[in-house]
């Protein structure tokens, strides 16, 4: 196995990890329109299949018992054939099933394709995080959505397959580059939620996630106003500070020296830098500009080539903001 | 039959050669049945990408040698009929005849290696390769063809000012281009190697009209390969 | 290997390495297939249980994220291609098929011996690939991760490949074995119920591996030349990997579940001393599930970006596998009713898989189900959901008949009391491990996480200790069969009474397995086999003297 991935991973620190809020005890709380049509398909099944298994696993016990060997020795003539009984026990799972496969056929077209009209946010999926564009333009890496209106999600993924999971929705769609899949959704109840990538992605998988923040729609405005504009009302190492966490650069990146899958941003700006192919550089603005465009460029000595780019991802006076911040990490 | 002769050309657990004779065969078609599905992936692609781009693969096919396909067509066709008239042959007993027509079948499918790589020679020195190639004309970005081959590709002129999107589809066409005659292309050479053993057999005196199944499995191979390049000749090089 | 046997037999005609590296013997290629699942059984368990180790609770415990990584991908690839696959079809059908026809051998030998070679090469390339770099795709290969990542993917591609051929090799020698090496009198009616198991594991075999093969040809292409059929920033669709990959895995599944059906007919049958019930039926539902395996492998891609109605034809097609599964099972149940039932290993197991096929099939209806499905799909759930089917019940069975087959292949009895009490531990060991999994799905845990939130810590740690003792259990059922070779006592030709034709040969068999040719009747009539306990075994009796009424139909027949 390739040894040079060790030594940073073995290190675990993340971020807080988001709860599913259960209700009850088989599932999380029913947080839109669809989440109550699947637990009801779901129990159904639960009903169905619990008869059978109920009914085989009895008859098995019971026979068992009754016919061992030392209570019938000898088995007594019996018929190893009954056509009535075949047909009989192969037309109701045909019945069962066909009624199985339309209930759960019925609600999922209406779950499939999102009502016209809907609230449109893009969700761009990346390793190992997830980016939202609302429909003014901004862009967060926190997925914050109005209660009661239909919100449709667009989605993409930058570099390998990813998929878009939120319990408390029950819904889940696969983010796969070179085309766009939707899938959407009517909250019900506001709160908080995790999102959670299903579809394995590789090193940090499991820790590539985005908090789901369902307000009410006087909230949700408020919400807009105070996160649309961070350039315009904050200073840029503020700004900087924020777009940090807000584009994800924290999952990969720490503050505090620790290496993550990538090197801490602690004291680099002005240090100089080991790459893998022997070469050497100071940190400077460039440097900054050109890890977060062409990553993979110069990869700093022990660690792998795993960053995606952040082209088109970062207006100019973001990009400008966050390499003003990192100068003030020391 | 009876199985009374045990002799060498029957294998232990057999009760008698005709029943070997059938569970070869039988076997045969079975593999051959494999080998179809073994292609049908790559057709399921060609079928999708196609499906989803009949304009690219109109426009790709062009590259596309119709007359050395046309040519290669031929000498398979030929081929079989060889490989076919040398069952014939073992059948009726005549030695020597399947040798010399075991022979044709060999020197037709190096006919058709040495045209395919013509062909495939022609469409490295022009660029016409899947898009990732280094020497592909058909990367999505222009500035990344090398210079030599914009210099050499005779059709360079022609797609360098098509759309970027189009472009990559027609790599990828290429690519599905020399997957699939590249995999029958294989399926040819094992055919070779295995027309030579038959030879070799022949020669030996392994074949006689009781015992000649190893021929006729080999013929199946032949006309299953063959079968499939009937296919991939219009399917790549007869599109308009 | 067994000092019991004084006469020629097949284990003893013959020593030395070469003798067994290069035989022809079908009954020496099923042990070898054998022996070869057992050591990979242990290779991919003990991966398993450093899985469940490290999930024991959140965070790092024992091994890295990357790590993680390679030992789900690895426990899967090994577990899939070199154990589950082969179990049934390659190491007991190689050993069982050709006696249940009365023959001789399998139709090919020699392509017979190519497979177990390709499958030997095939496992050398999975370690060298996990020795070169690691695999950390996925058993899956899915594209683009797996053309994207830097591990040994070629190498696991090629491993795979080749051990692709050795499946379809093996398909092919069974179908023309059956369709051209039965015996006079053994019309297609006349079978054994795991002939036509293997027949229609066979089909599935030949018709659904290649596909596979190109799809991981393609990769291969991809990864060394870019030919970017699945590369979307050449153009390329990813998804259509995911086609031609489950087109091959969906079948595959049956490959694991068909054949230990197949086991299980042969188990209810003969220790509940009683006629399989509804043979037709069982016979055709193999074959049911052959077809429609075929056309089912959409139930993967429901929330892949494939359109609602081809989802929805999916979904149908699917259900009705759910119909020729529970005909076997009531059939199974029905064979015991009024039957003389004896609980040995092999009975235990078989009993078992009523149980976690019951779970794992059930659970079925909520995968393929469209609305369930969308939640449900790429967590635990379905983890639980597939172990109960390719675990629970094809591991079950294969253990099962390597019970019921066990004095046959070696000519001894193992111990009954400890074969029995460790196949209960690890049943009990496996709900353990696997019913909480279908708790941490529901309730929000995707798979292939090496870290989750505390909230599925309790959970998480039933399943480990659970996954202990199946640990435990296994290797305990390997150590008493182990054992058995040494101490076990001399088995007579037939120790369980059954009336398939295997058990008209000695035990072990001579190297060409019938003396004389064997008498074909009915595979499940067990009425003229009576247990001699001066032979420790079942003898046939003369059907005149049972009932005269046989001969006189017989001689009429002739």
């Amino acid at each position: 196995m390739n040894l040079s991935f060790l030594p940073y991973l073995l290190t675990a620190t993340q971020q807080e990890r988001p709860e599913t809020t259960l209700d009850g005890f088989l599932f999380p709380v029913q947080g839109s329109e669809a989440a109550a049509q699947h637990d009801h398909v779901f129990m159904i099944l639960m009903y169905v299949a619990g008869f059978f298994f109920l009914l085989i696993n009895a008859a098995t016990v019971y026979f068992s018992i009754k016919y061992r060997k030392s209570k019938s020795p000898e088995p007594p003539k019996s018929s190893s054939h009954n056509n009535t009984l075949e047909i009989v026990w192969t037309i109701i799972p045909t019945v069962l099933v066909a009624w199985l496969f339309y209930i759960g056929m019925d609600g999922y077209v209406q779950r499939r394709y999102a009502p016209e009209g809907s609230y449109e946010i893009k969700v761009t999926g990346q390793k190992w995080s997830w980016n939202f564009t609302y429909p003014n333009g901004i862009q967060h890496n926190e997925l914050h959505a109005p209660m009661g209106e239909n919100v449709r999600l667009i989605m993409d993924s930058r570099d390998v397959i990813h998929s878009v999971w939120i319990p408390e929705f029950r819904i889940k769609m696969d983010v796969v580059p070179g085309r766009y899949t939707e899938t959407w959704f009517n909250a019900t109840r506001a709160g908080e939620y995790p999102l959670k990538c299903a579809e394995y992605c590789g090193t940090e998988h499991s820790s590539m996630y985005a908090k789901v923040v369902i307000h009410d729609r006087p909230e949700f405005d408020q919400w807009m106003l105070e996160n649309g504009n961070l350039l315009a009302d904050l200073s840029p190492v503020e700004a900087g500070e924020k777009l940090f966490s807000i584009k994800s650069c924290v999952a990969c990146h720490s503050t505090n020296g620790t290496p993550l899958v990538g090197p801490s941003m602690k004291n680099m700006f002005g240090s100089e830098r080991k790459f893998t192919d022997g070469t050497t550089a100071v940190a400077d603005e460039n440097y900054i500009r050109e890890s977060l465009l062409e990553p993979n460029a110069k990869v700093v000595e022990g660690f792998a080539p795993v960053m995606t780019t952040f082209q088109g991802l970062l207006k100019a006076e973001e990009m400008d903001a966050i390499i003003e911040y990192l100068k003030t990490v020391q | 039959m009876s199985s009374d002769h045990h002799d060498s050309k029957l294998a232990h657990h057999f009760d008698d050669l005709e029943q070997q004779f059938d569970a070869n065969k039988f076997g045969m078609w079975v593999f051959l049945l494999t080998e179809i599905l073994f292609f049908s992936g790559l057709f399921v692609a060609y079928a999708t990408y196609r499906s989803n781009h009949p304009d690219v693969f109109q426009y790709a096919s062009q590259f596309l040698d119709t007359n050395l396909g046309a040519v290669n067509t031929a000498v398979l066709l030929l081929s079989s009929f060889t490989a076919a008239w040398a069952v014939r042959a073992v059948q009726l007993g005549q030695k020597n005849l399947v040798t010399t027509l075991l022979g044709i079948t060999v020197l037709c499918a190096c006919g058709f290696m040495a045209i395919k790589y013509m062909e495939y020679s022609h469409k490295y020195h022009e660029g016409l390769l899947w898009g990732n190639a280094e020497h592909s004309i058909f990367k999505e970005n222009t500035a990344d063809v090398a210079s030599s081959v914009r210099e050499h590709g005779h059709h360079w002129g022609d797609v360098k000012d098509l759309d970027p999107e189009f472009r990559r589809q027609t790599g990828i066409f290429f690519g599905i281009y020399f997957c699939l005659t590249g995999l029958h292309g294989i399926h040819v050479l094992l055919g070779i190697i295995l027309m030579l053993w038959l030879m070799r057999r022949n020669m030996r005196g392994d074949f006689s009209p009781e015992k000649y199944d190893a021929v006729d499995c080999g013929a199946l191979y032949w006309h299953l390969v063959d079968l499939i390049w009937i296919f991939l000749f219009p399917l790549l090089y007869l599109i308009s | 290997m067994n000092t019991h046997a004084s006469s020629v037999n097949y284990l003893n005609h013959e020593t030395g390495f070469k003798s067994w590296f290069m035989t022809l013997d079908h009954k020496r290629l099923g042990l070898m297939y054998m022996w070869s699942t057992f050591a990979a059984m242990l290779l991919g368990g003990s991966f398993a249980l450093l899985l469940r180790f490290e999930l024991f609770s959140p965070g790092k415990d024992l091994v890295s994220k990357d790590v993680y990584n390679h030992l789900f991908t690895l426990h899967g690839a090994v577990m899939i291609f070199l154990v589950i696959i082969p179990s049934i079809p390659a190491a007991l059908g190689n050993f069982v098929l050709p006696l249940m026809l009365g023959a001789k051998d399998v139709a090919f030998p020699k392509i017979n011996r190519l497979s177990y070679h390709l499958y030997l090469i095939g496992a050398v390339l999975l370690v060298l690939a996990i020795l070169t770099g690691g695999l950390d795709t996925g058993w899956t290969f899915y594209t683009p991760y797996s053309t994207s990542t830097d591990t040994s993917v070629v190498i696991a591609v090629f491993g795979a490949f080749v051990i692709g051929f050795s499946s379809i090799f093996t398909g092919l020698n069974f179908i023309a074995t059956i369709h051209k090496m039965r015996p006079p009198g053994m019309t297609w009616f006349k079978m054994p119920l795991l002939c036509w198991a293997l027949y229609a594991t066979s089909v599935i075999q030949i018709l659904a591996t290649p596909v596979l093969g190109i799809a991981l040809l393609l990769i291969a292409a991809e990864r060394i030349m870019g030919v970017g059929i699945f590369d979307p920033a050449l153009g390329g669709d990813p998804v259509l990997f995911q086609h031609l990959f489950w087109f091959y895995s969906h079948p595959a599944v049956y490959v694991m579940i068909l054949p230990a059906m197949g086991v299980l007919s042969e188990l209810f049958s003969t220790y509940s001393r009683k006629h399989i019930f509804g043979y037709s039926f069982i016979a055709y539902s193999s074959i049911a599930i052959a077809i429609v395996s075929f056309i089912v492998w959409g139930h993967h891609l429901y929330v892949s970006g494939q359109s609602a109605l081809v989802s929805i034809i999916f979904s149908a097609l699917t259900y009705t596998v759910a119909i020729p599964s529970a005909i076997k099972v009531f059939n199974w149940v029905a064979t015991m009713y009024k039957g003389s039932i004896s609980f040995t290993t092999g009975m235990v197991s078989a009993m078992s898989v009523i149980w976690l096929f019951g779970i794992g099939g059930l659970t079925g209806l909520w995968m393929a189900n469209l609305s369930t499905d969308m939640h449900l799909h790429d967590t635990y759930f379905v983890v639980s959901h597939f172990h109960f089917v390719m675990v629970g019940s094809a591991l079950f069975s294969y253990l099962g008949g390597v019970h019921h087959w066990w004095p046959k292949m070696f000519g001894v009895m193992y111990d009954e009391a400890k074969g029995r009490f460790w196949t209960i531990v690890s049943f009990l060991g496996f709900n353990l491990t696997f019913l909480p999994q279908f708790l941490m799905g529901t309730r929000g845990m995707p798979r292939r996480y090496f870290d989750y939130h505390p909230q599925y810590e309790y959970l998480n740690k039933i399943s480990t200790i659970g996954a202990a003792m199946i640990g435990l259990a296994v290797f305990m059922i390997f150590w008493n069969l182990w054992r058995s070779l040494k101490t076990g006592k001399k088995a007579s030709p037939n120790p369980w009474g059954a009336a398939t034709l295997e058990w008209q040969c000695a035990s072990p068999p001579t190297p060409h397995n019938f003396d004389e040719a064997p008498a074909v009747g009915d595979p499940y009539d067990m009425s003229l086999i009576q247990f001699k306990s001066d032979e420790e075994g079942y003898l046939p009796i003369n059907p005149c003297e049972h009932d005269p009424l046989i001969c006189k139909v017989e001689s009429t027949e002739a």
